[in-house]
């Protein structure tokens, strides 16, 4: 049994190493050391080794849940206080170890990626904080704390977005990411407003007491569980919020893969997941969670069909995938959406940072400069594939297990989301495998042309070579985790952990899924994307661009990303609100008050003509204002009085 | 009468003479700095000395020395201390007047502390005055075009608004025949229940009252002067006009508003519905000016603008409250507090950064994380809590003015006030975005003496305390806040 110290600890130890590097390490070391890494390396390490004790001893407690002390943070009045707390019961442990074994890897990734960048310290300080701020909020047990370490992974992913800054795309990306999640943040904080105004409390366990025994329920628990259910579309890209994600691929790329990958995307199924007795008691919550799910899906696997940019087809295929997991929460439950997430980190990391490895290698992310790499990368290469078989769901790799799971659950309560799924099976499986086809297939088309990788890389001139051995590891341990994840649940265990479902032996369960025909249907979905990439961009026996050319529409609409860029912020930004609102206001504030005084300050140093101003119109135009907010005042009294 | 009460108030008229005077006869005129300081402090020693004790009003009931006005006192002082000790290297480069610049200061700071604790309509007047005229001064020390052409329209919209007060002080007293705060409250609770339209010379004398403070608090529609004021004055009068002399008004406003017109309740639902829509005016016009600005000192001038918003929103939330139900009130002292070190915090780093630049443009702030990180970080942390985001101050404070003001039934209110917090977050990050992604325009350092650094230092730990561990100073809120409970 862990002792409740070790369960603050797994957050604190990286808090600590953010401190040391962020005061210590940054000012007094010259950046060429590598110490900072280190630090991180051995923090996050730290905190692996506690989450796994506290997976254990959560597997052996009863009821799966250890009951850890509060501590009491602000009395804002008796009655109104905020305590700190954690929960710690089987969908945290579940969480820590996917928090921490993901992060560790791409720490030690880094090491070998981030070598020699000028900016070396201050990576690995976001880095601590983020996996800091992650921990806490998979560990939070009340909402408010909760809401500050949501806000606070919002921040490091904005800081690690924007990290080559002397891009101004990345500046860009940065930007959109930070307000685009902001917006589903207002609906988190709404919904928590109003879950307080109606029950009085924070506590996440007391409010799925309440919603339980039916205190809460109705339009308010509607209303609530959608609010919070927006802040979850924003964190975690979902349809219409999605459009941050793919810009966000300007940051160096393991933090794509531990935070616009594995952990702070799923941060928003984790939400759901979190309070899902609330969705559980509100119909139309858990439908909007699957209907907005489903539809992520298949969109975003739509625009990975065509992108030419390996990290973008990465960053589709995750919206894609946690569309998958909002799915499985909204039809099935718990652990099967968790479960979908727990496997997914893994094999979707393991792609980022197979990405990773093939820029460092050719200095370029578009897949049309690539090819030919099998030859050059074998263990990039090994591993991207088992990972990409992984995600496409082909038996038994751990993609299979739980996405067959939330097709099942869609199959059985949601008909037509079902299909849609289905359709996305293919699709992901074909634009993975084109993905891979294109890098690692074929000929070596040259990498980027004037090679400017990523900030302070080298070029990369004649052969590509294979990553050093710091960078293949992690690949290497991912690889291993994207085979053997999906086994845990192959007996039942997984659900049983998460609350629900029954276990049965490992054969049986193994072989199971050939006894249904939904499996089968899907598995051959699958291999049907597989071959048609094998026959488009390995063999070349059907044109690519023929095909282009025949769903012509259809392409550039997918191409184009449907337009929601544009219609973001060219229609609704610039020109509603820059042009029309902002500029309104701004021009009657300089012209109309502002504008008859300009002149004043040279009258009064040159002859005092100040007073003379102010007695034609100056001083009049004030005192109007004045006048007509006061008679406003009096209007207000009059009718709302 | 007891004289020893009135010592922090003495002490700092003996020490701005001392001031002027010596400014006389010195050569050395960071001399001046430190004697200020030493006023300020022995003030601040005293008046923490008297916290907690209960004393009788002095001067004839005019001013009250309860846990309140002393709360408001050491805010001022402190706000002060932070003040000079961040004004030190920008009035080095004045060639004369140093000594009226601090004795200036000194005098605002009198006038803010007589106006916390004043309990009569005239008194409050005067005490009004005194800060008014010591920061016309200051806002036209730089006697440059721009300053001097605010320190006019200061002036000018100064001397409207004080009519405007007056004559509203003058309908309350023609309505009950009382100057006293605590008599006029009499003189209204004994009145039949009605509406305040069948009494228009107290709704009148009400609205002028709102007025005459809303102009000193910067609310919308009685914000004309903000941005010119802020952008021509020198900085750290900016700073002080933007936290001392708003906390100044809004200390007047709780007492005015609680001890005179705080019952019965169909009078404190009508002025809490006034400053409801004061509120959700002036965060909307604040906000969405501030948005498009370039210069950052008239960006903080809106953002001042709507802050005096949220404020607003615990006056709407005291106004509505029903009996003992303080949070309103304490959370304006609260919010307050954390205002102080927040603004004055960003305010000092602008200090700072525009005493090497020469430029208050936001585009020039480019590349200061890498130039001065240690100043571009501490701006961040004052503009995170700006925003409203945890860990810092601001994120506390506005959640405990939200809080009182969903329990006083004002949802509608905190819902426009949160979709505000969101778009402000928008400008606010501008200047983070150009700090930390934008490219340097040179390598220079920038300097900075060393007692604008503890300015700042103390600034930002005042913030983090504050927005870490608010218990401590939410009980000294709840405690000064508690001379309002019925």
């Amino acid at each position: 049994m862990i002792p409740h110290q070790m369960v603050w600890l797994i957050f604190l130890l990286p808090l600590f190493s953010f401190v040391i590097i962020a005061f210590v390490v940054r000012p007094l070391v010259r950046p060429e050391s590598r110490i900072a890494g280190y630090i991180t390396i051995a923090a996050i390490g730290g905190s692996l080794a506690l989450s796994i004790w506290a997976l254990f001893s959560v597997m052996a407690a009863p009821h799966h849940e250890i009951p850890v002390p509060d501590i009491t943070w602000v009395v804002i009045e008796d009655g109104v206080t905020i305590h700190l707390g954690l929960i710690m019961d089987s969908l945290t442990a579940v969480m820590l170890i996917v928090v921490t074994v993901v992060s560790l890897m791409v720490q030690i990734y880094s090491q070998g990626y981030m070598h020699g960048d000028p900016g070396y310290h201050r990576y690995y300080a976001f880095m601590s904080l983020f996996t800091m701020s992650m921990l806490g909020l998979v560990l939070a047990d009340n909402l408010v704390f909760m809401f500050v370490f949501w806000e606070m992974v919002g921040l490091c992913s904005y800081f690690l977005i924007g990290f080559w800054f002397h891009k101004p795309s990345a500046a860009d990306a940065a930007k959109k990411a930070f307000i685009v999640t902001r917006l589903g943040d207002f609906g988190f904080l709404a919904g928590i407003l109003l879950l307080y105004l109606n029950t009085g409390t924070f506590d996440i366990h007391e409010l799925h007491e309440l919603a339980i025994t039916g205190v809460l329920a109705g339009t308010v628990l509607t209303w609530a569980a959608i609010g919070i259910f927006a802040g979850a579309v924003g964190k975690s890209a979902q349809f219409p919020l999605h459009v941050w994600l793919p810009d966000a691929m300007e940051g160096p790329t393991p933090v794509s893969a531990l935070i616009h990958a594995a952990t702070m995307v799923a941060a928003g199924v984790f939400l759901v997941a979190r309070m899902f007795p609330l969705f559980q008691h509100s119909t139309e919550a858990l439908t909007t969670v699957a209907i907005i799910g489903g539809i992520t899906a298949i969109f975003a696997a739509s625009m990975g069909l065509v992108m030419n940019d390996i990290k973008r087809v990465l960053a589709y295929s995750t919206i894609s995938q946690l569309g998958y997991m909002m799915l499985g929460l909204g039809t099935g439950g718990v652990a099967i959406g968790i479960f979908h997430l727990f496997n997914h980190a893994f094999f979707k990391a393991l792609l980022f940072l197979g990405a990773g490895s093939v820029n460092h290698a050719t200095g370029t992310f578009d897949m049309r400069l690539m090819g030919g790499l099998r030859k050059y990368m074998p263990w990039t290469y090994v591993t991207f594939v088992i990972a990409s078989l992984s995600i496409a769901g082909i038996w038994p790799l751990s993609g299979f297990w739980s996405k067959d799971e939330v097709v099942i659950s869609a199959f059985a309560s949601q008909p037509v989301l079902f299909y849609l799924a289905m359709i996305t099976v293919f699709m992901t499986a074909f634009y993975m495998f084109r993905a891979v086809f294109m890098t690692f297939g074929g000929e070596y088309r040259g990498g980027a042309p004037d090679a400017h990788g990523h900030g302070g890389q080298e070029s990369h001139h004649g052969q590509p070579h294979e990553s050093p051995r710091v960078m293949t590891i992690p690949l290497i341990i991912l690889a291993v985790l994207s085979i053997f994840s999906g086994l845990w649940n192959v007996t039942g265990h997984f659900g049983a952990f998460m609350g629900h479902g029954e276990t049965h032996g490992f054969l049986e369960g193994l072989f199971h899924p050939f006894t249904l025909s939904l499996p089968w249907i899907s598995l051959i979905l699958a291999g049907l994307g597989i071959l048609l990439a094998y026959a488009m961009y390995s063999k070349f026996w059907i044109s690519a661009e023929r095909v282009g050319g025949m769903f012509k529409p259809l392409h550039t609409l997918f191409y184009r990303k449907y337009w929601f860029d544009e219609l973001y912020e060219n229609i609704i930004v610039k020109n509603a609100l820059f042009r029309g609102l902002f500029g309104g206001f701004e021009q009657f504030d300089n012209k109309a008050v502002d504008g008859a005084v300009n002149g004043v300050a040279n009258g009064v140093i040159a002859s005092g003509r100040a007073i003379r101003y102010a007695q034609t119109g100056q001083l009049q135009l004030y005192g109007l204002f004045m006048g007509i907010g006061i008679l406003a005042i009096i209007f207000v009294i009059y009718f709302f009085g | 009468m007891n004289l020893a009460l009135f010592i922090p108030e003495i002490t700092l008229l003996v020490i701005a003479a001392i001031v002027i005077l010596l400014d006389l006869f010195i050569e050395q005129k960071r001399w001046l700095a430190q004697v200020s300081i030493s006023g300020l402090v022995i003030a601040g020693g005293v008046t923490i000395a008297m916290w907690g004790g209960s004393y009788p009003a002095i001067f004839n009931n005019m001013l009250a020395v309860d846990n309140f006005a002393i709360f408001f006192k050491m805010l001022f002082l402190g706000i002060a201390f932070l003040v000079i000790l961040s004004s030190t290297d920008y009035v080095s480069k004045f060639s004369k007047f140093q000594g009226e610049y601090y004795a200036l200061v000194l005098l605002a700071t009198l006038g803010m502390m007589l106006m916390a604790a004043t309990t009569n309509l005239i008194a409050i007047y005067i005490a009004l005055e005194l800060t008014s005229i010591s920061l016309y001064a200051l806002v036209g020390f730089l006697k440059d075009k721009k300053s001097t052409e605010a320190s006019l329209k200061y002036l000018l919209l100064g001397a409207v608004a004080s009519a405007v007060l007056l004559y509203g002080m003058a309908l309350i007293f023609g309505f009950t025949g009382k100057t006293q705060l605590g008599e006029i409250a009499q003189v209204i609770q004994s009145l039949p229940p009605m509406t305040l339209l069948a009494s228009p010379g107290l709704l009148l004398g009400i609205v002028l009252l709102v007025a005459g403070f809303g102009f000193k608090i910067a609310a919308v529609p009685f914000q004309m002067w903000v941005p010119d004021v802020y952008e021509g004055a020198p900085t750290p009068i900016t700073a002080y006009l933007s936290v001392a002399s708003k906390a100044a008004g809004f200390a007047v406003i709780l007492r005015v508003f609680f001890s005179a017109f705080g019952l019965p309740v169909w009078l404190s639902l009508n002025w809490g519905l006034i400053f409801a829509a004061l509120a959700a005016i002036s965060m909307t016009v604040g906000n969405i000016i501030a948005i498009p600005q370039a210069n950052i000192k008239r960006m903080l001038g809106y953002s001042s603008i709507a802050q005096a918003g949220y404020l607003m929103v615990g006056l709407a939330a005291m106004g509505m409250a029903s009996a003992e139900n303080i949070l309103g009130q304490s959370g304006v002292l609260f919010f307050l507090a954390s205002y102080a070190f927040t603004n004055m915090g960003a305010f000092i780093a602008i200090i700072a950064i525009s005493n090497k630049l020469n430029s208050d443009l936001i585009e020039d702030y480019s590349g200061m994380g890498k130039r001065a990180p240690l100043l571009a970080l501490a701006l961040t942390l004052c503009l995170i809590s700006l925003i409203g985001m945890p860990p810092a101050a601001g994120f506390m404070a506005k959640f405990y003015i939200f809080n009182a003001a969903i329990q006083n039934g004002l949802l509608w209110l905190v819902i426009i006030a949160v979709i505000n917090s969101v778009v402000s977050a928008y400008y606010y990050l501008r200047v983070v975005k150009v700090m930390w992604l934008g490219e340097a325009a040179s390598a220079e350092k920038v300097p900075s003496s060393g007692a604008l650094r503890l300015a700042l230092l103390l600034c930002c730990i005042g913030v983090l305390l504050l927005g870490v561990i608010p218990g401590y100073a939410i009980r000294l809120a709840q405690l000064a806040a508690n001379i309002f409970a019925y």
